[in-house]
């Protein structure tokens, strides 16, 4: 065996080619719509947000507080017993830089989306946001964070009604001291 | 069949036009809570599960990863089938055979009401380079076929209108549906044509709805509490669905999976062997076609002239959706075939109410997943 490889008989091929129209395509853009149902949970969920309140559900068997709230418990596999507020602070459980955004621009300044675990809620049990109003090297594990709402007249009971969560100051905590998750 | 498998648990919720007070998940959560309760098992005990969903249905990608949590399935082996719910019925049958489980839940629902644009999602199954350019409702498939289905075998509009009137009066006994109306065929002569030689009132309009069923092994089955129904054989198959040079007077995949289950219940001659039928009715020539392609009639005329003399009412000699069917309960996308099963259940259990008959011991439930496709499957049960 030489060290060529074997040559394809076929039509080499350049962007440009494609650009001229050598080739034919097909496009099609789907107009598909939905709009789903929120039920019981979630509903009631993105009502109290639409109040600048979190609210969670307990089971009386595992005594988990949970949130984002749900009907049924998972682990127990019943239902869930009854309503609980929670805070709207909380400590950084997992969080990534990203210097790409979800159109796949370059970003300079970094979205930090997060895990914040919530105050009042069961360790291990966070909802998923962004940090804003922190310095990207600063971020860490276990990061004290309260959450900045929209002003009431704008919200729309949407997870956009809070616009993101902000580092507390002075409580940030050292990495790793965050609680472990049952 | 070897090794039998039965079905000790079923929870339906009834079929909607909408559901806005229920998430799918507490949807699921409230219909496996049922079929548990009924099975007489607690989801602890279930080793696996299956569920029948479409993302573009759903709006999700990926749906298995939003199904676990509500069945009770966390950390336990599932996985969900792009079918209708008969498929997912002979995936656990499967399961259940090879010894590998011995306790196997399936699922499948419909929130068709959440989905605003329909059209697009038939569209989008439509092949994009040589179909979908020319721009007809995907719903003028089934006009195509019904127009050669009824010039080849005889069939009459007439007969067809017989079909969408049996079905929805029949569910007027089922409180289970969404859409039962007492409706003669001049009604349905009546009503407007939307692809031609179809009938609007020939088309199912979709609901909403979940069913969860629970199926276990013989020994499981016969040790537990609830009343089983035996699944005697499974069938499923598909045809060439190329529009350009399909079979558009015979449903082949329903013939293939029919001979397939027959096979494994042994089955020679189910216009005797089988007292009760569920077939696809999303479109009312459907039934018909389907009832030709299972065997029940040595001329495929016969179906028409069967349905308008009422041979296939309850009352009749072979009652063919005594449940309503999809014209009468909703089409409700993968969960349709459930639906099916479901009754089946209730009828052989002699639960089904206002609409038991008195002697069905064996039948089958038969689905098909809609144009374009030619895919089907089939399941035989029996009471003993
Ligand atoms: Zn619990």
């Amino acid at each position: 065996m030489s060290g060529e490889p074997r040559t394809v008989r076929g039509t080499p091929l350049e962007l440009a080619d494609l650009k001229k129209g050598k080739v034919f395509t097909t496009a099609y853009v789907p107009k598909i719509q939905y709009a789903w149902d929120t039920g019981v949970a979630i509903g009631r969920y993105l009502e109290e947000l639409k109040n600048g309140r979190l609210i969670a559900r307990r089971c009386q068997r595992c005594q988990r507080t949970m949130v984002p709230p749900r009907m049924f418990c998972e682990r127990c596999f019943r239902s869930t017993d009854e309503w609980v507020y929670v805070q709207d602070t909380g400590t950084v459980n997992t969080f990534s830089l990203c210097y790409v955004s979800w159109d796949v621009r370059r970003l300079k300044t970094p979205e930090i989306p997060a895990v914040i675990e919530i105050d009042g809620a069961s360790p291990g049990m966070g909802i998923m946001h962004v940090l804003g109003k922190v310095n990207p090297k600063q971020v860490r594990v276990g990061m004290r964070v309260r959450a900045v709402w929209k002003p009431p007249p704008q919200r729309t009971g949407s997870i956009t009604d809070i616009l993101y969560f902000a580092p507390i100051k002075g409580k940030t905590t050292k990495v790793g001291t965050a609680k472990k998750p049952r | 069949m070897p090794n039998r498998v039965a079905i000790i648990g079923v929870g339906c919720t009834p079929a909607q036009p909408t559901t806005p007070y229920l998430s799918f998940k507490e949807l699921m959560f409230q219909e496996a809570e049922r079929a548990y309760l009924d099975a007489g098992i607690e989801a602890s005990e279930v080793e696996s599960f299956v569920t029948c969903a479409e993302d573009l249905n759903e709006g999700l990608s990926i749906f298995d990863e939003y199904t676990p949590d509500q069945l009770g399935a966390v950390q336990k082996p599932m996985h969900t089938l792009t079918q209708d719910g008969l498929h997912g019925i002979a995936d656990a049958v499967m399961q259940i055979q090879s010894g590998l489980v011995e306790l196997v839940v399936v699922e499948a629902h419909s929130k068709a009401s959440n989905i605003l644009t329909p059209e697009w999602i038939l569209d989008y199954a439509v092949d994009p380079v040589w179909n979908r350019p020319l721009g007809f409702n995907p719903h003028a498939i089934a006009g195509l076929e019904m127009n050669v289905f009824l010039h080849e075998t005889g069939i009459t509009p007439d007969q067809c209108a017989h079909v969408t009137a049996k079905n929805r009066t029949n569910a007027l006994r089922n409180p289970l549906a969404a859409y039962p109306a007492r409706t003669a065929p001049g009604d349905v002569a009546d009503s407007p044509y939307a692809f031609y030689p179809l009938r609007e009132t020939e088309m199912a309009r979709t609901a909403d709805g979940c069913v969860v069923v629970v199926l276990a092994s013989d020994d499981r089955a016969r040790a537990g509490k609830s009343q089983p129904v035996w699944v005697r054989g499974v069938g499923f198959a598909n045809d060439s669905s190329t529009l350009e040079s399909r079979d558009w007077i015979r449903a082949e995949y329903c013939r293939v999976a029919a001979q397939m289950a027959y096979r494994q219940a042994g089955i020679h001659n189910p216009g005797r062997d089988i007292h009760l039928f569920e077939v696809d009715d999303t479109y009312a020539y459907k039934e018909l076609q389907h009832l030709v392609a299972l065997g029940l009639y040595s001329r495929p005329g016969d179906a028409g002239r069967a349905v308008a003399s009422g041979v296939t009412k309850p009352n009749g000699e072979t009652p063919v959706n005594v449940s309503g069917g999809a014209l009468g309960m909703g089409l409700t996308l993968e969960a349709t075939g459930l639906y099916r099963v479901a009754e089946l259940v209730a009828q052989l259990r002699k639960q089904a109410g206002a609409r038991q008959l008195p002697h069905a011991k064996v039948a089958l439930a038969q689905s098909w997943r809609g144009v374009p496709t030619t895919s089907g499957a089939v399941v035989v049960l029996s009471s003993e």
